[in-house]
């Protein structure tokens, strides 16, 4: 299957994403696997709804959480891009938006709640708390960075970052979702499970 | 009025004249179920749709713009999404029930499909019991909505079981009562003699002050038998994170999330048919000219032109009001609306027994 | 203030006093719950109000110090006390006569190990049961490899420990939290209702609430701890990360009590301006209160119109400050940076429009029959409960308590500023909810008389660029946007704090809620969490 050169969302230029190398990558590797057209095209318009759907789950701990509700409001108003059906219930949501500090004793919950998500899920660690600790860094009880406890696919720098910036970090990860193939090729669900193997939850 | 029954009629003889019966039947009833299906589909996509735009313009918001022209393709998007997400199994929950409550819910508004006179001659079966039967069928929906509360395992699925129960059932009474008051007005079960009886004016129109009283309770009724705020009670987000598909993901939950737009489309369905004259154009009596131009407007326009204007009253209902707690919710239909709704039916009994009406 | 000093001498001869600008009396450990309750419970001193408990750690003895007020006199009294050893120091609990402070004991014990002898409830507030060390002793390594972050589920326990002593033993016994037979929902912390990660461990019969088991900590970041390691000015930055709707409010109290230490004279202009700034935060708060509150009660878009008002604040305060939310504005001796040149057009025109959107509010919501059947006499909450549980601000004032701190101890220029105190008496979520919209039209007010009369001048105070404070202790209570914030610091004379306590007001807020839910519905829990109106990482710090 050829895939486009330029992965973008709609009426985005592409020029409009910075570094688009992690992109160009991905694109590299489906070229120099290859597929069939019919599984092809499937995907195809397996991605379009994918990628046209991202629901997220109600999830926030501190004040990245309220530029989230911002996000939702009128003015930046996340339901132009279909993503306002906030699930309250995570089986039903498809990424989780780690809005704030995670803490030592939050830890534990957000990977719950990270299993409980339904496949495919995808994690964006929105502000510098989710991403090294930010100004807690030093601190006794906060977990620096999320990515010890769950594999994250987008992270959105900032504190608390703008709802531009989130709007930006979504649309990646739409931009991200288009290029994967949900049968088989470069697939992070690969990657996903390197992670859990690496960190994993003993059973009772 | 352009009669389909020429069409359906012509399409029965048609294959009866080179098909034994039987296979007629089966054709008939596959073509039914697939063209069921279709409509089924479409009508949900665009009430999730339709829900999402006008949530969005009561909100000051634009809603979904992006995905196909003006938003439309957003939905199927949706759905797409839908289908492929992973069907999480659980351990500890009744797996049968588990699988079996979202079939339920879906089944029973399809069911109720099946007698929504859609236009002239363009319903599926008309029989003399069409009302009742509507109402039997939609109550099945109860029994997924409780199924899947209580095999999931989990305390907030139960409590919204629960109170769905209870709330389905008690509202069920003021549907049934009021639909009642116009089966009493109208003179016949049958939904074809309904919306016959219509055809000079709607019952909305022709039947007093009673017919708006019952109108009115059946919008409230008709809200919370769909699970709709401000009686949205059983999947009240900030209380029971989703109510009782909490546990559900990928297509069982978008069951439950289809059933709930159909659902809505059912009770609108249905008041359009009760008091709307259903496919029945906006005739006055007296004015000949007028009536012959609403003639030429076809007939299932008319009718689902007419629920989804019902649908936009419910719709508005739920974006507007804050939930109602559960014993308010019960003691307004057990002291308010059922006493009313009881005094109403003895009133429309007075006025068809005295024929002081239009 | 001598008054106060003589009755005490009266009967506690061997209470030492420690004059300043809030009387402090060193009481051995032992005497304790006679002294508090003598303060309690005398006429002519009548300390009904706990404000906050400080734990200490001095080195060779741990200790505490209670500062209490005087709601009825407006005087203000703080106490400490201390023990010696670290193995098991032990004090007595007050636990019985003010119902806070069993909560403010726990985070004691949580944070100094110091345990309370008689206090039923003696877990960690914060931290797991297997967390080792007490995080806030001098001596606790913050890089503890046994305390490493994990994704094993934390170990719970369902029992509650209570000290005390025997024979002069200390002597452990436990209760069970829950009866066998209840029916335990568990609500959050991941729950839309809970506003961020706290978590109510509900038992309920059928929908009727029994009782509530509030767990924090989900977001406990140590910032009290972090101060310690930073300099003055360096630690302002964290209150804009409690409180995230307060943040100049918190601001103006720690920038307030520094100065106050180091004796920097505040310019007219900056306190001008961070009066202006302190109530548009307020009306921003209040208004997406209002918003949550009613989404919390299913009426979600009523959110969206109150975010109007406050994306509207927003933009006025980002042009101003350059942020959208963790502003960093003020700073000691004044602000950082001079108005913008449109802000008084800009306010202006917010205050224009914002009758209009209340009277929009009012209409939408408040007159509805199902928002005050929701609302009128849910979750009460008597006057001697409010401050018996320290609940201040806009939920104690809806209880009939008027404890403003812009008017009971004002602060900066509100002296001069006219305005009402807001005070209701139903003590329901309706006066809860009623207290604020009354709050947003006193705020608007404030703003409205002296926006044109700010003065020309210095924006920010010379200060020294390396800060010392002398040693000593300073106590600085400010009025947030959810109550009574206070700010305690300690110096030994260097560059960085020794201990900084920061007493937040919603910490007070979720401790009530097992008082009050009690007999009423789930659904109220919702109520009466969204009327009270906490904020999660003001709680857990």
């Amino acid at each position: 299957m050829e895939v486009k050169d330029q992965i973008t969302t709609k009426s985005m230029p592409y020029e409009a994403f910075k570094d688009n190398e992690y992109i160009e990558k991905l694109v590299q590797e489906l070229r120099d696997s290859g597929t069939n057209v019919l599984v092809g095209s499937l995907d195809k318009l397996i991605n379009w709804g994918r990628s046209n759907s991202i629901w997220p789950l109600t999830f926030a701990t501190s004040c990245c959480g309220i530029e989230f509700v911002s996000l939702g409001a009128a003015r930046f108003d996340m339901a132009r891009f279909g993503w306002e059906v906030a699930r309250a219930s995570p089986r039903q949501a498809d990424f989780i938006m780690v809005a704030g500090t995670i803490v030592n004793r939050m830890a534990p919950v957000l990977r719950r709640l990270y299993d409980q998500l339904a496949e495919p899920k995808y994690v964006i660690a929105c502000g510098s708390c989710a991403i090294s600790g930010g100004p807690f860094r030093k601190s006794y009880h906060v977990a620096r960075g999320i990515e010890d406890i769950i594999p994250v696919d987008v992270f959105v720098p900032g504190c608390p970052p703008r709802p531009e910036a989130m709007i930006y970090g979504i649309m990646q990860l739409s931009r991200k979702m288009k290029v994967e193939k949900f049968f088989g090729g470069v697939n992070r669900q690969e990657s996903q499970k390197e992670f859990l193997r690496q960190h994993p939850i003993d059973k009772e | 009025m352009f009669d389909f029954s020429i069409i359906t009629e012509w399409l029965n003889n048609l294959l009866n004249s080179f098909l034994p019966g039987w296979l007629t039947t089966t054709i008939e009833c596959v073509l039914i179920g697939v063209g069921l299906l279709l409509v089924y589909a479409l009508l949900a996509l665009f009430y999730i749709y339709y829900e999402r735009k006008l949530c969005a313009a009561f909100q000051c918001r634009l809603g979904p713009d992006r995905v196909g022209p003006w938003g439309l393709l957003q939905s199927f998007a949706d759905m797409f999404k839908m289908l492929i997400k992973e069907l999480i199994s659980l351990n500890h929950v009744d797996k049968f029930l588990f699988a079996l409550a979202p079939y339920l819910v879906i089944i029973a508004s399809m069911l109720a499909f099946a007698v929504l006179p859609w236009g002239n001659g363009l319903q599926i079966i008309d029989f003399n019991i069409g009302i009742f039967f509507l109402i039997a069928v939609s109550s099945i929906g109860v029994l997924g909505i409780l199924l899947a509360g209580w095999s999931s395992n989990n305390k907030f699925t139960l409590i919204g079981a629960l109170r769905s129960g209870a709330q389905m059932v008690s509202y069920e009474l003021s549907v049934g009562l009021s639909v009642l008051t116009m089966v009493v007005f109208a003179g016949s079960m049958s939904i074809g003699d309904i919306v016959q009886a219509q055809d000079h004016l709607w019952f909305l129109f022709s039947g007093h002050i009673p017919a708006i009283i019952a109108f009115i309770i059946y919008l409230i009724a008709g809200t919370a038998e769909t699970n709709r705020g401000p009686f949205d009670l059983p999947e009240a987000e900030s209380e029971l994170t989703a109510g009782y598909h909490t546990e559900y993901s990928g297509i069982h939950f978008g069951f439950f999330y289809l059933a709930e737009y159909l659902n809505l489309f059912i009770v609108s369905g249905t008041a359009a048919l009760l008091f709307l004259g259903g496919w029945m154009p906006f005739h006055i009596p007296g004015w000949e000219s007028f009536n012959h131009i609403m003639d030429y407007i076809p007939g299932v326009i008319w009718f689902i032109g007419k629920a989804i204007a019902l649908s936009f009253v419910i719709i508005w209902f739920k974006w507007t009001y804050p939930r109602l707690r559960i014993d308010q919710l019960l003691s307004l239909e057990w002291k308010y609306l059922l006493p009313i709704n009881l005094f109403n039916l003895v009133l429309m009994v007075l006025i068809v027994v005295y024929g002081i009406h239009l | 203030m001598a008054n106060i000093k003589d009755i005490v001498a009266e009967r506690f001869s061997q209470a030492s006093v420690e004059e300043g600008e809030i009387m402090m009396f060193d009481i051995p450990s032992e005497k304790v719950h006679e002294f508090a309750q003598f303060l309690r419970d005398e006429k002519e001193l009548a300390f009904d109000y706990l404000v906050t408990i400080v734990g200490m750690d001095w080195g060779e003895r741990l200790g505490c110090i209670y500062y209490l007020t005087s709601t009825e006199h407006k005087t203000h009294v703080a106490f400490k006390t201390s023990v010696e050893g670290r193995e098991h120091p032990a004090i007595p609990s007050i636990s019985d006569l003010w119902a806070i402070a069993g909560i403010f004991e726990r985070e004691v014990y949580d944070f100094f190990g110091i345990i309370f002898l008689n206090n039923p409830d003696m877990r960690r507030l914060f931290l797991s049961v297997d967390w080792v060390g007490y995080p806030l002793r001098k001596d606790y390594d913050m890089n503890d490899k046994a305390n490493e972050v994990s994704i094993e589920n934390e170990r719970q326990t369902d029992d509650t420990y209570e000290y005390t002593m025997k024979d002069g033993k200390i002597v452990k016994t436990e209760h069970a939290v829950f009866k066998p037979e209840d029916f335990v929902v568990n609500i959050g912390p991941q729950h839309p209702a809970t506003h961020g990660v706290l978590r109510f461990r509900t038992a309920v019969d059928g929908e009727t609430i029994k009782k509530i088991d509030v767990y924090m900590g989900y977001i406990h970041r140590g910032v009290e701890k972090l101060c310690e390691t930073l300099a003055y000015p360096q630690t302002l930055h964290f209150m804009d990360r409690l409180d995230y709707f307060s943040a100049h409010n918190y601001h103006h109290g720690l920038c307030l009590c520094i100065e106050k230490a180091a004796n920097i004279e505040v310019p007219l202009r900056a306190q001008y301006i961070r009066v202006i700034m302190d109530e548009l935060s307020r009306i921003a708060s209040h208004c997406l209160f209002i918003g949550t509150f009613c989404m919390d009660l299913g009426a979600t878009t009523m959110l969206f119109y109150t975010l109007r008002v406050r994306e509207q604040i927003l933009d006025i305060m980002e042009k101003t400050c350059g942020a959208r939310m963790t502003f960093n504005y003020d700073c000691i001796g004044g602000v950082m940076a001079d108005l913008d040149p449109d802000f008084v057009k800009d306010v202006k025109d917010l205050l224009a429009t914002l009758p209009a959107n209340i009277k929009e509010y009012n209409k939408l919501f408040t007159g509805n029959v199902i928002t005050k059947n929701r609302m009128i006499g849910v979750g009460h909450l008597s006057r001697k409960d409010a401050i018996s549980w320290s609940v201040t601000g806009p939920s104690g004032r809806a209880s009939g308590w008027a404890c403003d701190v812009r008017k009971t101890d004002p602060y900066s220029i509100y002296p001069e500023l006219d305005f009402e105190q807001v005070v209701m008496t139903e003590g329901d979520s309706y006066a809860r909810f009623k207290c604020r919209v009354a709050e947003i039209e006193q705020s608007a007010h404030i703003i409205e008389q002296i926006i044109d009369k700010i003065p020309e001048g210095d924006y920010c105070a010379k200060v020294p660029k390396v800060l010392k404070l002398p040693e000593g202790r300073w106590f600085q209570l400010v009025e947030g946007c959810r109550g009574v914030f206070g700010i305690y610091i300690e110096s030994d004379g260097s560059t960085k704090p020794y201990r900084l306590k920061i007493a937040p007001p919603c910490l007070p807020l979720a401790a009530v809620v097992d008082h009050i839910t009690e007999g009423q519905k789930i659904a109220d829990l919702i109520t009466i969490g969204g009327s009270l109106d906490y904020i999660v990482p003001d709680i857990d710090r």
